[in-house]
């Protein structure tokens, strides 16, 4: 019988000529005072204690102007109007659902803003009110837009774009919301032969490139066809090259992606978690990016 | 003094520690992907776990959610085989309950709660080797965990326990000293500003002692908080090293 062994490595020590690589930065941990001079502005992480501006998570300290803020190393996300998020319903209320979407509050998903079968200027009668868990019930996943954002920080979404909806067969892989590149879009597909939408949240879905797309339905329509193993190869592939991108923290966008799927595709999709064979792949991912930004 | 002696002639205890000798501390930051913040340290043969969740929206019953704060909610809990007795339940009991209460008053005094309202933010710690001082293992292990998740403190919070014998403030006691049948006192302090977050003593003390003890475990817990320190620094370092670009 054949068995896999593999030497155990250490971890990897961060050297001192990386370290040099931090001279510009100003990293702080909670209760280290900032600056005891009282003409700059308190920002998102920093509070007052005794006149002094004191650090209150763990990060880098940003200054614009007067304004200091302290970045921390991850957070939950904070959305902003505009953003694409994968969410997945947690409650159906009166008019509105719940959806969690890795913020601090529970998104909303009004009835009001989303489209209905049918066509776009369809009045929402109380039938539809009370058919609302036909369109999306308790865990189901969508994707969507930020609308708006409350004043506590609970974000509005909406769907009214075919692109967005209800999501139907695919893989969704979870990473840290800061990890995730805000570009032009959001959606892409790839040419490997699947498709991705990078939720600025840190919900990444992968699905198959759809064929066809049906106007009538609105976005509720969900394909039970089966799916092509080749489909579901790329589709694994793709999800153990997010895990390795999150876990050596490169920024996610189409070319990182795209990138370390190629640089992958040398190995088993079931050896690409393997930290040895991470190491390679993204040393040869973080080569060919630089190339590319030149 | 029945039993052990639990501070020779000499000047040493039963590990061969002197009175005011920490044990040696190691900690680890994000532990785990899935969890908002993580974190594992080991304070000699005391070993403990921390996972932080959110803030997220408040999950159970929401009538707890405050509306100008946010809610915290600890569990403490012991592996079955933490103990030299197998334990029955790791969860639930008389026990652990106080203590994830305690736990829940020692964070709502560091945590900055009130900057995200209607939430909730959820701290599970586990112990997986007890030895003496499980609460300020579980404290300093809390304390990184909120750090790795990011979550907004006034300081961090560095616990100790301390205990007195033969006129002695002893720092930092492990199980064999914490059950000797002396006087313990476990201190949770913001080492920066000195405030005490939360001091509990279970036996009886002479007053005048008491500042003395006090004195021990503060300057135990600052000592803690050094190391604490240059735990999340190494760790800031690292990460940002990854994501210089």
């Amino acid at each position: 019988m054949a068995a896999d062994m593999r030497l155990p490595t250490a971890g990897e020590q961060i050297s001192s000529s990386s370290l040099s690589l931090l001279d510009g930065k100003h990293l702080v941990v909670p209760g280290d005072v900032i600056t005891s001079d009282t003409g700059f502005m308190r920002g998102h992480g920093t509070y007052m204690d005794e006149e002094k501006l004191t650090a209150s998570v763990a990060g880098e300290v940003e200054r614009v102007n007067k304004l200091i803020c302290v970045r921390p190393l991850k957070t939950r996300f904070n959305g902003e109007v505009g953003d694409v998020v994968v969410g997945r319903i947690t409650e159906v209320q009166q008019k509105r659902w719940k959806v969690e979407t890795n913020s601090r509050l529970d998104s909303v998903l009004l009835l009001s803003s989303v489209n209905l079968p049918g066509g776009e200027l369809r009045r929402r009668s109380a039938e539809d009110e009370l058919s609302m868990r036909d369109y999306l019930q308790e865990g189901d996943l969508i994707s969507a837009e930020v609308q708006s954002v409350f004043a506590d920080g609970a974000l509005s979404l909406h769907t009214r774009s075919l692109k967005y909806g209800k999501l139907g067969q695919g893989v969704l892989v979870l990473v840290s919301p800061s990890l995730v590149k805000r570009q032009k879009t959001h959606f892409h597909n790839l040419p490997c032969g699947a498709s991705i939408i990078l939720g600025s949240n840190g919900y990444i879905w992968l699905y198959p490139t759809p064929g066809q797309q049906d106007e009538e339905a609105g976005g509720y329509y969900t394909s039970m066809e089966p799916v092509p193993l080749s489909d579901r190869e790329v589709i694994s592939r793709l999800r153990n090259c997010l895990l390795v991108l999150a876990a050596h923290k490169i920024l996610l966008y189409d070319t990182s992606v795209l990138y370390c799927f190629e640089s992958s595709l040398s190995h088993q999709i079931k050896d690409i978690l393997k930290p040895e064979v991470m190491d390679e792949i993204v040393m040869k991912t973080r080569q060919r990016l630089m190339e590319q930004e030149g | 003094m029945a039993g052990v002696e639990l501070l020779s002639d000499q000047g040493y205890r039963l590990d061969g520690r002197k009175a005011s000798e920490l044990r040696k501390v190691q900690a680890r930051m994000g532990v785990f992907a899935q969890a908002d913040g993580s974190a594992y340290i080991e304070q000699g043969n005391t070993k403990a776990l921390a996972v932080v969740y959110g803030p997220h929206e408040v999950r159970g019953s929401r009538s707890r959610t405050m509306h100008d704060r946010a809610v915290i909610n600890c569990q403490y809990s012991m592996a079955t085989f933490s103990t030299a007795e197998r334990k029955r339940r790791p969860h639930g009991d008389r026990k652990s309950s106080e203590m994830s209460l305690h736990l829940k008053q020692t964070f709502e005094a560091a945590v900055l709660t009130q900057l995200y309202p209607r939430s909730q933010i959820d701290i599970y710690v586990k112990i997986l080797q007890s030895d003496g001082g499980n609460y300020s293992a579980c404290v300093n292990a809390a304390t990184l965990a909120l750090v790795d998740a990011g979550i907004p403190m006034r300081d961090y919070v560095c616990a100790c326990t301390a205990g007195f014998v033969e006129d002695t403030p002893l720092a930092d006691l492990c199980h064999a000293e914490e059950s000797g049948g002396g006087t313990t006192l476990a201190l949770a302090l913001l080492p920066r500003s000195r405030h005490i977050a939360l001091v509990q003593m279970d036996a009886r003390l002479h007053q005048d002692h008491l500042d003395m003890l006090m004195e021990a475990a503060a300057e135990a817990c600052r000592g803690l908080s050094k190391v604490l320190d240059g735990v999340v620094r190494q760790h800031l370092q690292e990460v940002s090293v990854l994501t210089r670009d």
